[in-house]
C-alpha cells in the first residue's frame, strides 16, 4: 500500500473492506479455476415407456422374429469410448435417460430439459409424429437433434428439419445397396412379393424405386397373403407364387418376417432371394470383419451382452459425431457444434472403411451399407463401379437434387 | 481384473533367455505373421517360402529378443505372447493372460514389453524375463502402434478410436500427455535424430509429424496416388531409413506404398504392390523393402535402389508383418 495522506487516517482497514477485498481474491480465484475447469457436455436420450415399436412381436409357438432394441445401448458405449477423449481435450462426456410416461407431451418435456440446463444435446428415439413435434417445437434453438431409429425417405426429403440429423440409413440407401449389387451381378430381371402390410408396401416400393435407379427389370410385382386357406393358394403357395415368371432373383419385402424365411429353397426356379431374407442390406452386422469393426462388436458384446445391430450402431454413431464436433470446436455449444456437424472438414469413423459425414441438404448420415446374410457380410455398397461427381457414398440415397428437403 | 497380474510361464521364460549370441548376419531368415491362418511363413535371403508353421491364434506383433536367439508374437485369439527360437522356430516359452495383444515395443533396457491391449483400451507392460506384468496404462479404445525412443525415456501408443498419441514416461511410469492427432491413428516411425515422431492416421490419409521436444503436431503430409480418391488412402506402418534421409509408408487401400525424401518432406515416388499393404520391413542393408498385403494373403518384396517390385509371394492369410533376421 501506499502511504498517501488521504489512507494514513484510516491505519486500520474498516471490516467491510477487508470482506470486499476477500471476496474479490476468491472471485479471481474461483474465475481462474472456472476457466481450467472441464467443461461438460450433456447428452439426453429420449424415449416412451412401453412403446409398441420395442413390443416383442410373438409369433406362432413362441418364435420371436423381430427383436428390436433401443439405440441407448449404442449410445452408452459411445460415452464409454470418449472418457478418453475428454481426458485429451478436459471435457467430460455424460449421458443421461428420460423415458416419457404416457401423459407426458414430448416436445414440453424437452424444451423443459434444455431451458433448465439439463442438455442441449438429444439423441430421439420415439415415433415420428412425436419426432417431428420435438423437432418444430425447437426449430431455430440452440438444440440439436439426433433421429438414430426412424428410416423413412421423407424425414430426409418433404419432412426434413434443420435441427435433426440421422445417423440410422434411410430405406432408399439400404434398397439402393441391394440393387447396386444386383447390378453388379447383372441378375437383372426380378420378380418382387409383396406382403399385406403398409411396411411391406413401403419396402416393395422403396426397392422398386432403386431397381429403375440403377436400371434393374422388375418382371412382376405378386402380392402374398401369409396362411393355408385353399381359396388363396395362389397368394400363398411359395412355389404358386414363383412360377410361370422369368427372373434371376426374387425380391421379397415381409416386415413381419414370418413367411418371408419360407421362401429359400420353396421357390419354383432355383433363384437366389434377397430383401427381408437371404441377402440383406443394413448399416451394421455383427459379423462384419474389416475397417475395425470386430473390436467395436467386441466392445459392443462385452458390455450388453447381446449382438450389435443396426440400431445400436446409429445410437452409438449420434454420440461420436457430437464428440468428433467438440473435438473439433472445443465447444459444447448446440450452435457451434451443429454447425461444425455440417462443416466440410468435419468426418469420423465409422468403422467402415470409408470416414463418415453429414449431407448437407438433409442431414443424414453418409455411409457405406452391409449386404449380409444370417452369418456373413458379402458386400459393402457403395459397390466398385458405381461412381458419383463428389462421393460415391452419395450413390446411396437421395442425393441434393432429389433431395426436396428445403433446407 | 487380478489374473492379468498372475506370474506365468516362468520356467519357460527363464529357458527361453539363456542363450548366447546369433552370427554376426543372422540366418538371413524373414518371418511373417499371418493374422487369420495363425501361420508364421518364414523365406529365406531368396525370396523362397521354407516353412511355414502353425503358430498361436491371430499372430500379429513380432520383435527379437536382445540376443535375436528367441522372437516374441503377440497373439491376440490366445491372449498370449509366444516365444519362439529363431533357428528351430520351436515353442520355447509363453507369457500368459496377456488381454488380447495387438502389438508392442520391447524397451531399450530389453527388457520391459510394452504391448497394446486392443480391447482392454490399455497399454500394459511385461517383465519378459519373470513374465510378469509390471505396469498398466489406460488409454483410448483400441491401442495400436507402440514405440520406445532410443533413449529409453518415453513410450508413445496410438488409440486408434480416441484418435489419440498416449505419451508414456517410463521414469515417472506416468501418461503425461495425450496429444491429439488426425482420424486413426496407426503406427510410428521416429527420425533417427529422435526429434521427429511419424504417426500414421489411416482414415485421415496422412502421416501426422510429431515435435517429440514439444509433444505436439507440428505437421502433416498427405497421400494421393494418382487415380485414388482421398477416402481409398489409408495409411498404416510406416519406416524411416537410418541415415534420416527417407520414408516409406504403406497406403492401405490405395495398393501403393509411398516413398519420400524425409528432410524436404516430398512424397518422391509411389510403388504398386498387392492388395491393402499394411505392414513393412526393411532389411539392415535397407536395400530391401518387404510389404505385407493383407487382403490378397502374399507379400511384395522391393529393391529400394531402383524402387522396383522385385518378386511377390504368397504367403499365409491376411499377412501382417515381419522380422527380419540378418544382423
Amino acid at each position: 500500500m501506499t502511504s498517501r495522506p488521504a489512507y494514513r487516517r484510516n491505519r486500520i482497514a474498516p471490516i467491510w473492506v477487508v470482506a470486499m477485498a476477500l471476496a474479490l481474491v476468491l472471485l479471481a480465484l474461483f474465475c481462474a479455476h472456472a476457466a481450467y475447469a472441464q467443461q461438460n457436455l450433456a447428452i439426453a436420450y429420449i424415449s416412451r415407456t412401453d412403446d409398441p415399436y420395442y413390443e416383442p412381436h410373438r409369433g406362432y409357438t413362441g418364435l420371436q422374429l423381430i427383436d428390436r432394441h433401443p439405440a441407448l445401448d449404442g449410445a452408452k458405449l459411445a460415452i464409454r469410448d470418449s472418457q478418453i477423449t475428454g481426458r485429451a481435450l478436459g471435457m467430460t462426456f455424460t449421458l443421461s435417460e428420460r423415458a416419457l410416461e404416457a401423459n407426458e407431451d414430448p416436445a414440453t418435456v424437452v424444451s423443459q430439459l434444455r431451458q433448465s440446463g439439463v442438455a442441449q444435446i438429444f439423441i430421439l428415439d420415439l415415433p415420428q409424429r412425436e419426432l417431428l413435434a420435438v423437432a418444430d417445437a425447437a426449430k431455430g434453438g440452440d438444440i440439436l437433434l439426433f433421429n438414430p431409429r426412424d428410416d423413412d425417405p421423407l424425414l430426409r426429403g418433404k419432412e426434413c428439419r434443420p435441427d435433426l440429423f440421422h445417423t440410422i440409413s434411410s430405406l432408399d440407401m439400404r434398397m439402393d445397396a441391394l440393387a447396386q449389387f444386383v447390378r453388379q451381378r447383372a441378375w437383372d430381371r426380378v420378380l418382387v412379393l409383396e406382403g399385406p402390410l403398409p411396411e411391406d408396401h413401403a419396402l416393395s416400393s422403396a426397392f422398386q424405386g432403386s431397381a429403375h435407379k440403377f436400371g434393374l427389370k422388375v418382371v412382376e410385382v405378386r402380392p402374398f397373403v401369409p396362411g393355408n386357406d385353399p381359396r388363396q393358394r395362389e397368394l400363398s403357395n411359395i412355389a404358386l407364387l414363383t412360377a410361370e415368371a422369368n427372373y434371376q432373383l426374387v425380391f421379397v419385402a415381409d416386415s413381419a418376417g414370418d413367411f418371408a424365411r419360407y421362401i429359400p429353397y420353396q421357390t419354383h426356379e432355383p433363384r437366389p432371394v434377397i430383401g427381408s431374407e437371404g441377402l440383406i442390406a443394413e448399416g451394421w452386422h455383427w459379423t462384419f470383419e474389416r475397417y475395425g469393426a470386430p473390436q467395436l462388436n467386441q466392445r459392443f458384446a462385452k458390455l450388453t451382452g447381446r449382438r450389435m445391430q443396426e440400431e445400436d450402431w446409429a445410437g452409438w454413431a449420434a454420440v461420436k459425431a457430437v464428440v468428433q464436433a467438440a473435438t473439433q470446436t472445443r465447444s459444447t455449444d448446440a450452435k457451434a457444434l451443429k454447425a461444425a456437424l455440417l462443416s466440410p472438414e468435419f468426418q469420423f469413423d465409422g468403422y467402415k472403411g470409408t470416414a463418415v459425414t453429414f449431407r448437407a441438404w438433409n442431414r443424414q448420415l453418409r455411409q457405406p451399407i452391409l449386404l449380409h446374410t444370417y452369418d456373413a457380410v458379402i458386400a459393402v455398397a457403395p459397390l466398385e463401379g458405381f461412381l458419383h461427381e463428389t462421393n460415391t457414398l452419395d450413390t446411396l440415397g437421395l442425393d441434393r437434387p432429389e433431395s426436396g428437403c428445403p433446407g | 481384473m487380478n489374473c492379468r497380474r498372475r506370474v506365468a510361464a516362468i520356467g519357460a521364460l527363464a529357458l527361453a533367455l539363456t542363450s548366447g549370441h546369433a552370427s554376426a548376419k543372422g540366418t538371413g531368415l524373414v518371418f511373417v505373421s499371418n493374422e487369420k491362418s495363425s501361420t508364421i511363413t518364414v523365406l529365406d535371403a531368396n525370396h523362397h517360402v521354407i516353412d511355414n508353421f502353425p503358430s498361436c491364434a491371430r499372430p500379429r506383433g513380432m520383435v527379437f529378443t536382445p540376443d535375436r536367439m528367441r522372437f516374441l508374437v503377440g497373439c491376440a485369439d490366445d491372449s498370449v505372447i509366444a516365444i519362439y527360437d529363431v533357428a528351430t522356430r520351436k515353442l520355447v516359452g509363453r507369457i500368459r493372460d496377456v488381454p488380447r495383444p495387438e502389438t508392442f515395443a520391447l524397451h531399450p533396457d530389453g527388457r520391459h514389453l510394452y504391448v497394446s491391449n486392443e480391447e482392454d483400451a490399455e497399454v500394459t507392460v511385461y517383465d519378459i524375463e519373470t513374465g510378469e506384468q509390471v505396469a498398466a496404462f489406460q488409454t483410448g479404445e483400441e491401442p495400436e502402434g507402440v514405440l520406445a525412443t532410443p533413449d529409453g525415456k518415453l513410450v508413445f501408443a496410438t488409440s486408434e478410436a480416441a484418435n489419440i498419441v498416449h505419451v508414456i514416461d517410463v521414469a515417472s511410469q506416468k501418461v503425461i500427455k495425450d496429444i491429439l492427432v488426425a482420424t486413426r491413428p496407426r503406427r510410428f516411425a521416429l527420425t533417427p535424430d529422435g526429434k521427429e515422431l511419424w504417426v500414421s492416421a489411416e482414415l485421415a490419409g496422412a502421416v501426422e509429424i510429431i515435435d517429440v521436444a514439444s509433444l505436439s503436431v507440428t505437421g502433416e503430409i498427405s497421400f494421393r496416388p494418382k487415380g485414388f480418391r482421398r477416402e481409398e488412402v489409408t495409411p498404416v506402418d510406416l519406416r524411416i531409413s537410418r541415415d534420416g534421409k527417407r520414408a516409406y509408408v504403406a497406403l492401405g487401400r490405395a495398393n501403393h506404398v509411398a516413398v519420400l525424401d524425409v528432410p524436404s518432406r516430398q512424397i518422391v515416388d509411389y510403388i504398386l504392390v498387392g492388395h491393402r499393404p499394411w505392414g513393412l520391413g526393411l532389411s539392415s542393408d535397407e536395400k530391401t523393402l518387404y510389404v505385407a498385403n493383407g487382403l490378397s494373403d502374399d507379400i511384395t518384396i522391393v529393391d529400394t535402389e531402383n524402387l522396383k517390385v522385385v518378386t511377390s509371394v504368397p504367403v499365409g492369410q491376411v499377412p501382417y508383418g515381419f522380422l527380419i533376421d540378418d544382423q
